[in-house]
């Protein structure tokens, strides 16, 4: 019952989620002169950093398999579309705060625009990690595959985790700024920009970390390796599943509440 | 017409946490108990109150309820709760078609954004779908009169060149169920009369909930009224201009104030011969009967030679009625230090209500001049008097006498 009438609001809501999604990148981009680059550019500086870091010898890095620029420029988008896919969710319905305490309308189309938008911003960091990973001359069709499918889990679990933290971001502004502190740090408990820990009990936090093997699996697949702990990887597309679900079932749910309090 | 229930509500009430922090806490509560499918208590927390409490009415295809209430009486809470946007605590809303709320007008606007892509999006957030607003899109602009700047960025839009575009857009939408919250108090007076216009068409295949704080849009629009206070239903019927004379006894009647004294004073009022110095006590005038007006008045110019008086009958909405000019009609008055000044007004066609007196002093000049410095006195909304005898069901102030004819006889 419930489930039927969540589809069916979902399946309902697709034209005006479409409608949302081409006016958010309209206006965003409609008063800036750069436009479309500063997709492109945003996350270039973040990987340009820890290259510049590495290349000083600020920070000596080895034992990465593959040249540690490539390493740190696909760990650190990565990362970013991961953080970008938590984010979304609560970013998106907060911006649309305005609209849904006036009208009525299926809530999902909410959600699908920041899906498509999430789709939309990691599409064009995805295109910049091909692009680079090919200039540095790796490349097959079945490792960029996988690279792909590996993407998609890490863009759903993110924004499962933060579908989940939606209703109580509504309510709380903590959360909103909560997740902004916490995700670097968790950033550093991944292999984003280095390959592993020295000391071992840091290093088996680090593979209990979910981002791990998605981190992992993406910039091995992408450079010729396999996946990275496929066991720990299915367990997390099982979780992706179960939080994606009952965090929509809650953000329905919970609209009505947090409207009532805005 | 047909005779079709499109809203059906039966003892909705809705409570409401005064406290910021609480409420926020409750609404985590209320969504852990909602998730985990528990019955929310239903009686009230620390905090809380009805803002909403056990309102029932069925409004038909056709029909319009006028939902009447001070600031704050619950009337956007239930306007909320209908449309769904929240969920009520306790009764139940049934509602057939599509309903379309017009809370705010501009909600779904992105302001970078041109006119024309504004009515794509705001009509989409609206339900329908691009085929429908392809096909209705000149209609919107050109009732919105904005053709000139349909490309321009909304941003650019003053206030009421905004809210004719939400406007235009809300009123293209066929809805079933129509709910308004005071949007036609916006705009210019011609584009006011516009959307009334507009308005009172979709009434005609619409059933139509409307929210308005003027009085007289309520009485031309609606067949029956629903005056809430506190949250309850304190009047409800389709007598409109009972309810409307009961919202305006709701407010605390504007003290009678004296704003200019300077060159006269005015003292003994009386109505009907009655002494009206205690202001809660009403002289009751019957319609179609006589007011007659005594005052004392002391001219403290004595420079003055001759003086008028405008009288005027003010509302309860303090709108002025009926105004009188002693020197249209009559010779002005002698500029004598002290009189008794009597006026009498017979066939008072005024319907039931309470009026205003207020009482303005001019120096003479010939007879025709009002000029600020010939003022010597102002009284505004000085004494209060009632007309009772007429009771109509349609609120307008003046009901005429007249006699009619049939076939050159008068009947």
């Amino acid at each position: 019952m419930v489930v039927r009438a969540m589809f069916r609001d979902l399946f309902s809501s697709l034209d005006l989620a479409k409608r949302l999604f081409i006016r958010d990148i309209k206006a965003e981009y409609r008063q800036s002169l750069l436009g479309i680059l500063w997709a492109f550019l945003t996350p270039l500086a973040t990987a340009f950093t820890w290259i510049f870091l590495s290349a000083s010898g600020a920070v000596n890095i080895a034992g990465t398999d593959i040249p540690y620029p490539l390493f740190v420029f696909i760990g650190t988008l990565v990362w970013s579309i991961f953080a970008d896919s938590v984010n979304t969710p609560l970013q998106q319905t907060t911006s649309a705060k305005a609209l849904i305490s006036k009208i009525n309308f299926p809530k999902e189309a909410i959600l699908m625009a920041s899906c498509y938008k999430l789709l939309f911003n990691s599409g064009i960091k995805i295109a910049i990690i091909a692009v680079v990973s090919i200039g540095f001359g790796y490349y097959s069709i079945l490792g960029l595959c996988g690279f792909l499918l590996t993407l998609v889990l890490i863009m759903a679990f993110g924004y499962s985790l933060g579908l989940l933290l939606t209703p109580m971001g509504m309510l709380y502004k903590d959360i909103g700024r909560m997740i902004p502190v916490a995700l670097p740090f968790l950033m550093f408990l991944a292999p984003v920009v280095y390959p592993g820990a020295r000391i071992a009990a840091l290093q088996n936090f680090i593979e209990l970390n979910p981002m791990t093997p998605l981190i992992n699996s993406s910039r091995d697949l992408l450079t010729g390796g396999s996946f990275y702990n496929p066991t720990y990887m299915w367990i997390i597309v099982g979780v992706t599943l179960l939080i994606g679900f009952v965090g929509w079932l809650i953000y329905r749910v919970s609209i009505p509440i947090v409207v009532e309090r805005m | 017409m047909t005779e079709e229930t499109l809203i059906k509500v039966e003892h909705v009430s809705k409570k409401f946490c005064k406290d910021l922090k609480k409420g926020l806490l409750y609404g985590f509560q209320d969504l852990g108990k909602t998730v985990f499918g528990l019955s929310s208590n239903s009686g009230l927390r620390e905090k809380e109150f009805w803002a909403v409490d056990d309102i029932s009415f069925e409004v038909k295809r056709g029909e319009c309820l006028g939902l009447l209430g001070h600031n704050g009486a619950g009337k956007s809470t239930l306007l909320k709760v209908l449309t769904g946007l929240i969920s009520p605590d306790k009764g139940r809303i049934e509602m057939r078609g599509r309903v379309n709320a017009l809370i705010e007008l501009t909600a779904g606007f992105n302001p970078i954004l041109t006119g024309r892509e504004n009515i794509y999006n705001n009509g989409a957030v609206l339900g329908l779908s691009d085929k429908e607003i392809k096909a209705k899109f000149d209609e919107i602009v050109a009732f919105s009169e904005l053709e000139e700047f349909i490309d321009t960025p909304v941003q650019y839009y003053s206030s009421g060149m905004k809210v004719r575009l939400g406007f235009s857009v809300a009123v293209h939408t066929d809805p079933d169920v129509l709910i308004l919250d005071e949007v036609l108090a916006v705009g210019d007076a011609g584009f006011r009369a516009k959307s009334f216009n507009k308005m009172k068409e979709i009434m005609k295949s619409a059933a139509v909930i409307f929210v308005s704080h003027a009085m007289p849009q309520v009485a031309r629009t609606c067949d029956q009224v629903l005056f809430m206070r506190h949250g309850k239903s304190y009047y409800q019927g389709d007598n409109v201009n009972e309810g409307i004379s009961l919202y305006f006894d709701e407010f605390k009647n504007e003290e009678g104030t004296i704003e200019l004294d300077t060159g006269a004073n005015i003292n003994n009022v009386k109505i009907n011969d009655q002494e009206v110095a205690n202001k809660s006590d009403f002289v009751t005038v019957s319609y179609g009967g006589d007011l007659s007006i005594d005052l004392d008045i002391h001219i403290k110019d004595n420079s003055v030679k001759d003086y008028y008086m405008q009288i005027q009958i003010i509302d309860k909405d303090l709108k002025i009625v009926a105004v009188y000019f002693s020197n249209l009609e009559n010779p002005s008055f002698q500029g004598i230090e002290r009189s008794k000044l009597r006026f009498l007004f017979s066939n008072i066609q005024l319907v039931d209500g309470e009026y205003g007196v207020s009482f303005l002093v001019f120096k003479g000049d010939g007879g025709n001049s009002s000029t600020k410095n010939g003022t010597l006195c102002i009284y505004r909304n000085y004494c209060k008097f009632k007309v009772k005898g007429l009771n109509t069901s349609l609120y307008a102030p003046i009901h005429l006498r007249g006699a009619i004819f049939q076939n050159d006889s008068q009947l």
